[in-house]
């Protein structure tokens, strides 16, 4: 359990929150830029001090009271925006830099793991400055994680980098808590970054936390800042539940619904995450056999709220037997003519789904 | 002509004895100043600033002449070195070294000063989180990151203590051995109309200076001494 209650003046707003994230996972701090997540990053590894804070780590006292541990004394590893290498030290001094200055009983990552983990073995040789942003990214990933943090801080990562190096990049990411078990906080602006990597959300606008949970139930609140148009959507977590072989097909089942999609290549059992965009969901009253949708879920309205658009609006919907949320973006025409409401029983039409992992 | 041989290498010899132990006493003292100026938030940063930098636009004779009088029988220092039973400083080598050490400071405070602050505050926060302390940070990350700045500093700071002149006679005179350096050897030659001798030292000077400056803009291929935040005078 991480607990954090910072209070910071900071010119354009005062970051004021009172968290706590849960360390067997990823937590996204997410939102606009200036809205102080980065500030909230920096007071949680003491690069900023915030009077009068309260920082707790896994039971350990990080800032509280008259007490403020440096940063060099936190179990923190911080991953920035650019990937801070230092110029003077090639890959391995790089990645080595930390983990050298541990005592060997603190070592709990060995340096093999952090550099295989990153991908970076045939680089470690090499001097910094003739690596590409994508690489410069995984040795500072490493350099953090061989200190065997307990939290791994995350500044925007991948904000520097164009499209490919993202790709890149963050399947390494994902992999880093499954592989070293160590919390991670993740600062992004970008959601298709959070639908990915998040398992735990914090929502940030101008300095507060407007609201905290999981991925899937955060994703799909209405009453939220999120942000609108394209990107609605919401993230379900489940496993491979079966294989169609002849038709290269694989069922994906998540809380409440399981949804066919292309066969991943994944074996049945095997943890994944889906994406269901708004845009790609349609309500109708009744199943449709004859259609060629074959995900159509039975499900009920929990609420409707405004679109962008004024033709448009967005439907919550929870499936049956208490299962997933799921957001539909219809028209409000056919929001009327359907005469939607809370409560209403429904089918959702998935024309598709994205797996994220 | 053999004596004058023997005169000028003593004063070549004290040159560069004067220069080495200006230099490396900068840099000892200079580093702190120059990491102070470079973070500090203080009020006395301006302050400070400018009077590391004053040597810069003060004619020498004006360093040279209030050294003259702080160090001299009825001066602050000069009574303090007395009661040590140190002596009076001005027309020695030590008072010299002194009064070369506050004429040079810029040369060298400022070029490592420029160097720590082109760092910036990043890499420090990155080897924070890698569990470096303030002492580490400083050694193994500023220092080696900033070692073009220092290497400028000792390189520029030697060179304008070899080629002060002005705070030399005020302080040092021109005593052989004790306080006569090349530059106040080939004003001697002058005033006795021993061109060829001046020649020669003028020369030396002339094509030392060349090469330093030389070696120093082959260091920093791109941008000017003064833009790599290195006086010039």
């Amino acid at each position: 359990m991480i607990e954090a209650t910072l209070c910071l003046p900071r010119g354009a707003f005062t970051l004021d929150v009172a968290l706590q994230l849960p360390t067997d996972g990823v937590s996204a701090l997410f939102g606009p830029s200036g809205c102080g997540k980065t500030t909230l990053l920096r007071c949680l590894a003491g690069l900023e001090h915030a009077p009068g804070g309260r920082v707790v780590v896994d039971g350990q006292a990080w800032q509280h009271g008259a007490t403020f541990v440096p940063v060099h004394r936190r179990a923190v590893g911080v991953v920035f925006q650019e990937a801070s290498l230092f110029e003077h030290l090639d890959v391995r001094a790089n990645v080595a830099f930390g983990w050298k200055r541990l005592a060997p009983a603190e070592r709990r990552i060995p340096l093999d793991d952090a550099i295989a983990w990153t991908g970076i073995e045939p680089l470690l040789q090499r001097a910094t400055t003739g690596l590409s942003g994508g690489e410069r990214q995984r040795v500072a990933i490493a350099r953090a994680l061989a200190v065997s943090p307990r939290l791994l801080l995350m500044d925007e990562p991948l904000a520097a980098l164009d499209a490919a190096r993202k790709a890149e990049i963050l399947p390494a990411i994902e992999r880093l808590h499954t592989l070293s078990g160590i919390a991670i906080v993740y600062v992004s602006h970008a959601i298709a970054e959070v639908a990915r990597l998040a398992d735990h959300v914090v929502l940030m606008e101008a300095g507060r936390a407007v609201a905290s949970g999981p991925v899937g139930e955060l994703l799909s609140r209405l009453d939220l800042p999120l942000p609108p148009g394209e990107d609605a959507g919401v993230v379900l977590q489940g496993v491979v539940g079966a294989l169609d072989a002849a038709f290269h097909l694989a069922r994906l089942d998540v809380p409440g619904a399981a949804f066919w999609t292309r066969d991943p290549a994944l074996p049945v059992g095997h943890r994944i995450r889906l994406r269901v965009l708004a845009r790609d969901v349609s309500l109708s009253l009744a199943a449709q056999p004859g259609s060629s949708i074959v995900n159509q879920i039975p499900a009920s309205v929990e609420a409707i709220a405004d679109d962008t658009h004024p033709s448009q609006v967005l439907v919550r919907l929870r499936t049956h037997a208490g299962g997933s949320a799921l957001l539909a973006r219809v028209t409000r025409r056919s929001a009327q003519a359907l005469a939607l409401a809370p409560g209403t029983a429904v089918w959702a039409m998935v024309k598709s789904v994205a797996l994220l992992d | 002509m053999d004596a004058d041989w023997s005169a000028d290498l003593q004063a070549v010899a004290l040159t560069l004895k004067l220069a080495s132990v200006v230099t490396l006493l900068l840099l000892v003292l200079g580093t702190p100043l120059a990491w102070w100026l470079a973070h500090t938030r203080s009020r006395w940063k301006a302050p400070l600033s400018a009077l590391v930098a004053l040597p810069l636009v003060l004619p020498p004779t004006v360093l040279g002449f209030y050294l003259l009088m702080l160090m001299g029988p009825h001066g602050l220092v000069g009574q303090a070195t007395q009661a040590l039973g140190i002596g009076l400083l001005p027309f020695t080598f030590t008072g010299l070294a002194i009064a070369s050490m506050l004429y040079s400071m810029p040369f060298v405070v400022q070029p490592i000063q420029t160097a720590f602050e082109a760092i910036g505050a990043r890499p420090l926060e990155a080897a924070a989180t890698l569990r470096a302390g303030p002492w580490e940070r400083f050694a193994h990350v500023a220092l080696p990151l900033a070692r073009r700045g220092v290497l400028t500093a000792a390189v520029l700071g030697f060179a304008h203590t070899v080629g002060e002149f002005g705070v030399v006679l005020m302080i040092g005179g021109n005593i052989p051995g004790a306080t006569r350096v090349i530059s106040t050897q080939l004003y001697s030659h002058v005033e006795a109309l021993e061109y060829p001798a001046a020649h020669r030292l003028a020369a030396l000077l002339l094509a030392f200076s060349f090469a330093v400056l030389l070696w120093v803009y082959r260091l920093r291929p791109r941008g000017a001494l003064l833009a790599a935040g290195t006086p010039t005078a």
